[in-house]
């Protein structure tokens, strides 16, 4: 499916006039098991789209609470195989929900891209958004996702100009995520003017869907983002009560899978899904 | 890159052969291309290099000696051998000459405050003794193994005025603290300019400071000349990121040199304890470059070991990988106790305490001078003092101070 299962979605809920809801969570946080109930549970609770973090040893772009996911699903043996298999489990009961990995480049270049961009396919994934590859570095993998028919996700930022944005559209597809704050994930909310003011600046030069994310915690910002925007994306906050159920072997306390799934259902609600 | 000379990189995009690049978040490239633009002005107006040479002269106290060093040669009874001097520029090691550089390109970009990362800490010392004497803001990062291990260099950092802030992830060594000072980064780009400590890096980095450490070879070159009337056999120089030693072999690449560059093995290369990226890793991408480094199966970086806290990074300078593909440059191991043995001689036969950086790239001479006739020249980069080593070498030989 790849790109189409992405396409597809964003033009039901533009019939449906909502934004989409993007959940984040890392794969294999808290241990394999655990990440893949919440996975199967997050369409049901109304996550129109799934980011499913790829563990990294060196998660540069993302604040504290990413970093401990990814340590997590480290210390837990979290493999891109691994995570590949988990996106194939996730497959089994839901073929229309499309996932995009979210993650570094280096993992995937050690793998090997032709053979990460078929086996990705393969199992169920439908985009990418490689934080550390940037439109100047397209030859490395976005030229060769796009020829497979993957998504490929570009960020634009509060640093992006006109036409350094030009630059960024050239190989984008699925959608635009934009990303509201520089700084890294997790960190304070943004405000809603100068977001809004920079997704109307992305809207006069794309057709894409336009993703909002970084600093959205709650329903309350999630609802107002949406207002202006394609999807909103919520990670650290849903990560962080993964933390915040977790022992300190690091074993999930029963309740764990629920508190994130209700916590989901209240952003969905906050979009305006039924 | 022309086929004939082995100076002419990176090129427009930032590579040498398929290392380097600009593998940053995209809040930071239009960053990094205006950094470019400045660079390349810089490098073109002659006010700039007046600029940089004086500081170099007067607040560095270049050039280095040339020093032949007499007994340790005898000792070895072979290649005749010169260590370049570069401990004793101000603030002890090479560091400063980047740090110079780089502060006055942040000057003219407009740039108020200042971040770094350390290891050893001496170029979080270098960084904040240009941010004293520019009168800028200073914020250094470091691992909070490497604090409790440099101990001196941290109360040296806070005397110049700096923020020195523990890195308490990963492995708490140098490769967390590039993470978090790239994370500060990102989140301060109006302000802030990023010294990076080494030639490695997004592009234009790796470039622009071995340019800016460039100067330790175009004066060895000039003093080779006056002493002995002619070019070295062979250059020595160890790498960590590697820029004391892009800094003296850039110079000389296309000349009919023999050129070492010595990796820090740690407990050996059949361990898992040792910070050597080419020897014992594989082309992969971090912190902005495409270059070897140590990482697991799955692209996971490992942690690196030295007891040399500036050799203690999983990766090294993009050139450097492309160096040692081509074959131009070779590169060797040298273990922790090689090291410290090379630490001892050196401070008993010529009065020189080294940097146990510096120290591995003494011991590689140790092993090969011997072999050479009385008639090589050989030149050793001596990077930097050891005084900040003295707690580690009493801990590794067991002494009490």
């Amino acid at each position: 499916m790849g790109l189409e299962r992405i396409e597809k979605r964003f033009a039901d809920l533009k019939a449906q006039g909502r934004a989409a809801l993007i959940t984040f969570t890392t794969a294999g946080d808290p241990d394999y098991d655990t990440a893949l109930t919440i996975l199967r549970g997050l369409p049901t609770a109304g996550a129109d789209i799934i980011e499913l973090g790829m563990p990294f040893s060196d998660p540069m772009a993302d604040g504290p609470a990413i970093q401990a996911a990814s340590i997590r699903a480290l210390a837990g043996d979290m493999t891109v195989r691994r995570t590949l298999q988990m996106v194939r489990d996730f497959r089994v009961q839901d073929k229309t929900t499309p996932i995009i990995l979210m993650g570094y480049y280096n993992p995937v270049y050690i793998y090997g891209v032709d053979a990460f961009l078929a086996d990705a396919l393969e199992a169920g994934v439908d985009g990418l958004i490689i934080v550390d590859l940037p439109p100047e570095e397209d030859n490395e993998l976005a030229h060769p996702a796009k020829a497979a028919g993957m998504g490929c996700i570009h960020l634009a930022t509060p640093t992006t100009d006109p036409a350094r944005l030009d630059h960024i559209l050239r190989n984008a597809s699925g959608f635009l995520y934009y990303v509201s704050i520089a700084g890294i994930t997790g960190t304070a909310a943004p405000d809603l003017d100068p977001v809004k003011v920079a997704v109307d600046m992305i809207r006069q030069q794309t057709n894409l869907p336009v993703a909002v994310g970084f600093g959205i915690k709650t329903p309350e910002n999630a609802q107002n983002f949406a207002k202006f925007s394609d999807a909103v994306v919520v990670g650290s906050a849903i990560v962080n009560i993964i933390q915040s159920n977790i022992d300190q072997e690091g074993l999930a306390n029963p309740e764990l899978t629920s508190r994130v799934l209700d916590f989901v259902k209240s952003l969905s609600r906050s979009v305006g899904a039924e | 890159m022309t086929k004939n000379t082995y100076r002419s990189g990176p090129d427009n995009d930032g590579r040498f052969g398929i290392f380097g690049g600009r593998f940053v978040a995209e809040t930071l490239m239009p960053l990094i291309l205006e950094l470019e633009e400045a660079y390349k002005t810089a490098k073109n107006d002659p006010a700039f290099k007046t600029e940089f040479d004086g500081l170099l002269s007067e607040f560095v106290g270049r050039p280095s000696p040339l020093y032949f060093a007499e007994r340790f040669t005898e000792h070895l009874g072979g290649a005749k051998i010169y260590f370049k001097r570069e401990e004793l520029n101000h603030t002890g090691a090479h560091k400063i000459n980047n740090c110079v550089g780089q502060i006055l390109l942040a000057r003219r970009m407009g740039k108020t405050r200042i971040i770094a990362e350390t290891g050893a800490g001496q170029h979080g010392v270098a960084t904040a003794t240009v941010c004293a004497h520019f009168g800028m803001k200073c914020v250094v990062y470091m691992g909070e193994k490497d604090i409790e291990r440099q101990k001196p260099n941290v109360f040296r950092m806070k005397l110049l005025g700096a923020e020195v802030i523990p890195v308490t992830c990963g492995s708490q060594s140098l490769k967390d603290a590039m993470n978090e000072a790239m994370r500060d980064w990102v989140a301060h780009v109006d302000d802030t300019f990023y010294i990076i400590g080494t030639a490695a890096g997004p592009h234009p980095y790796p470039e622009l400071v071995r340019d800016f450490q460039s100067i330790i070879g175009t004066e060895t070159r000039a003093q080779i000349l006056t002493k002995e009337d002619r070019l070295p056999d062979s250059l020595v120089a160890c790498v960590g990121g590697g820029s004391n030693a892009i800094g003296l072999f850039h110079e000389f690449l296309d000349e009919d040199i023999d050129i070492y560059g010595v990796e820090a093995a740690g407990l050996g290369l059949d361990t898992d304890k040792h910070a050597a990226s080419l020897s014992g890793g594989k082309p992969g991408v971090l912190h902005g470059n495409r270059t070897y480094l140590l990482m697991d199966e799955d692209g996971q970086i490992e942690e690196a070991h030295s007891i040399s806290a500036g050799l203690d990074y999983p990766g090294i300078g993009p050139e450097h990988s492309w160096l040692h593909e081509t074959g131009r440059v070779k590169y060797v191991p040298i273990t922790d106790q090689e090291a410290l043995k090379a630490f001892q001689l050196c401070t008993e036969l010529e009065g020189i305490i080294p940097a146990l950086e510096s120290a591995h790239a003494i011991a590689w001479v140790m092993k090969l001078a011997p072999t050479l006739p009385k008639d090589h020249i050989m030149i050793m980069n001596l990077s930097g003092r050891g005084d900040k080593d003295i707690f580690t070498v009493a801990t590794a030989l067991g002494a009490e101070i």
